[in-house]
């Protein structure tokens, strides 16, 4: 759904350029949703803005539901939504009038039945008539995402949709995109919060200027830090370090006051051998669970590692 | 060109920027007053015709050819008209101006130009819907104004000479022709100041500098250097097909989405 190739970004020139974008090379598959992290200034404003044909590429190449960039910008614009980092609705206009607009800009064939529609979906029904400017954070940022879906667009580009919203409007913005998810929509989605990455992408990439890493967060932390299975002990746990140690598929043991932490490869296929040879080594076992490490260490991690 | 998109987006820069009162107050009482005064003039100077016809030998030589055969003073009257043309020419030069700075300066506030410019209109559509609908208020106001002028000076005059005056080839060329002319080189000035600036009233008064020819004409005029004509017109006209021209090309190129997005202030 979308193909990017050694795409860049450069502003400026001789000395003074400035590469916001360094040779990205991504593809997002029909219905993912794809979550781009990255800190401020990484360049990931300047990536959307260039798949949604804002602005042009200084090199590479890349498609969005199988259009050109630079060659079908018009119809790359006509098939995706984008919702942008501030809402930017006109705020002396009725909400209502907010969409009809846009409906029209699209060449909506219903351009009543669709307004209706995304504004029903997103509950602003009520205050159609109100301006936008009179609607709170959360209002106006699901005022702009009626905006962007129309016309149906098979792609969604968000930026940031819950940023600077409360944890309440966040709340109904993520539920609409899992909904959106479910839909079948292909989402790409500029995010800050990891925790909201975690939850709603199948995917992420990692990106400062580059791409640092792609895949689906649970890969990641495997990648990173393997899959770790914690055994809680009602003794101590020193003594039983060896009995896990002798096991061929782990990796590593630490054993950290009554909790051993063992690093092994496929959690599900070994925790049952495990438990039973520290029974057998005489454990009394509380219980096991797995050491998840969140997201924001696995993004420090990498955002560190790249200075 | 979709002339749907272009007709959403001039209705859509009506319905916002007519909500502000000192761009409503631009588009309407300026107009009013620019036309009030002539007729107020006229009616001031339909005083004694023999006192006018003494202070006849005050015009300069020039103009005293224009008048021909009619009376000394309707002469007298149409010389002070004369001078009033400008404001005719100054409102197609003033109202887009305001309503430009604050279209397009308030859509940078807004951070609301970026979702109009991800839409499939292209930027020559947009380019044209923001200056249609900054010029066509202003053209229409102008010739409103004129023509309430055109019902209200025989009423005031001294006599139908004026109105004919009125009704001639400079006048009609003056409001008609140069008027239009004006306001798209009022709207492509905005763009341009407007690209800079990031307060309306700034941009309104920085764009407001393109008057400055206008009232150097009228000084010129009121000083008796120069006459306004039928030939001073059709020169000004030319003039100003050659400015808009340059102008539009600028306005387009600062009108690009990547140069809106990453150069606009």
């Amino acid at each position: 759904m979308i193909h990017a190739e050694q795409l860049s970004k450069t502003f400026g020139d001789g000395p003074n350029a400035i590469t916001a974008v360094d040779r990205l090379s991504l593809d997002v598959a029909e219905g993912e949703v794809f979550g781009f992290l990255g800190p401020n200034g990484a360049g990931k404003t300047t990536t959307v803005r260039m798949l949604t044909t804002l602005i042009g590429p200084s090199g590479g190449r890349a498609t969005v539901n199988g259009l050109t960039l630079g060659r079908d910008d018009a119809a790359i614009r006509q098939s995706v939504g984008v919702l942008t980092e501030t809402p930017g609705l006109y705020d002396r206009l009725s909400a209502e009038r907010n969409l009809t607009i846009y409906a029209r800009l699209y060449d909506v064939a219903d351009v009543p039945g669709q307004v209706r529609k995304y504004l029903q979906m997103l509950g602003l029904w009520e205050r159609r008539q109100d301006e936008a400017g009179s609607f709170s954070k959360g209002m106006r940022q699901k005022l702009a995402l009626a905006r962007a879906l129309l016309h149906e667009p098979r792609v969604l580009f968000l930026d940031e949709p819950t940023s600077a919203l409360d944890p309440e409007a966040a709340k109904l913005v993520r539920d609409f995109i899992e909904e959106l998810r479910g839909a079948g929509r292909t989402i790409f989605m500029c995010t800050h919060n990891l925790d909201e990455a975690d939850r709603l992408c199948d995917r992420i990439g990692i990106f400062k200027t580059r791409l640092i890493m792609v895949d689906s967060p649970a890969n990641i932390r495997q990648q990173l830090y393997g899959r770790r299975v914690v055994v809680h002990l009602a003794q101590a746990a020193e003594g039983l370090a060896a009995e896990a140690r002798a096991l061929p598929f782990v990796k590593e043991v630490q054993a950290v006051d009554n909790k051993l932490v063992v690093t092994l490869d496929d959690p599900e296929a070994n925790d049952p051998a495990l438990v039973r040879r520290l029974v057998e080594a005489g454990a009394a076992i509380q219980f096991v669970g797995e050491l998840r490490h969140s997201l924001e260490d696995v993004y420090l991690r990498l955002i560190e590692a790249q200075g | 060109m979709n002339l749907q998109r272009i007709r959403t987006v001039i209705a859509k820069e009506w319905a916002e920027v007519f909500k502000n009162k000192l761009v409503l107050f631009t588009v309407g009482f300026l107009p009013l007053v620019f036309t009030a005064l002539p007729l107020g003039i006229l009616y001031a100077t339909r005083g004694d015709p023999e006192q006018m016809a003494s202070e006849m030998s005050d015009l300069p030589a020039q103009f005293m050819a224009l008048c021909g055969d009619i009376s000394a003073s309707e002469c007298m009257q149409v010389f002070i008209l004369n001078q009033f043309l400008l404001l005719f020419m100054m409102m197609p030069l003033i109202i887009p101006i305001s309503i430009a700075a604050y279209s397009i300066v308030g859509e940078k506030t807004t951070h609301s130009l970026e979702p109009l410019l991800a839409t499939p209109i292209s930027t020559v559509e947009l380019l044209t819907a923001k200056s249609l609908a900054a010029a066509i208020p202003a053209v229409l106001a102008t010739w409103l104004g004129f023509a309430i002028f055109v019902v209200g000076a025989p009423l005031v005059s001294t006599g139908p000479s004026v109105l004919r005056y009125i009704l001639g080839p400079m006048w009609l060329l003056a409001v008609f022709g140069l008027g239009p002319l004006m306001a798209i080189m009022a709207v492509n000035f905005a763009i341009m100041v407007s690209s800079r600036v990031t307060d309306p009233r700034v941009a309104e008064q920085m764009a407001a500098v393109i008057i400055v020819p206008l009232l150097a004409i009228m000084f010129a005029q009121i000083g008796g250097l120069l006459v306004l004509n039928l030939t001073f017109m059709l020169i000004a006209a030319v003039v100003l097909l050659v400015a808009d021209a340059a102008l539009i090309v600028v306005g387009a190129r600062l009108f690009q989405r990547e140069t809106i997005l990453t150069k606009w202030k």
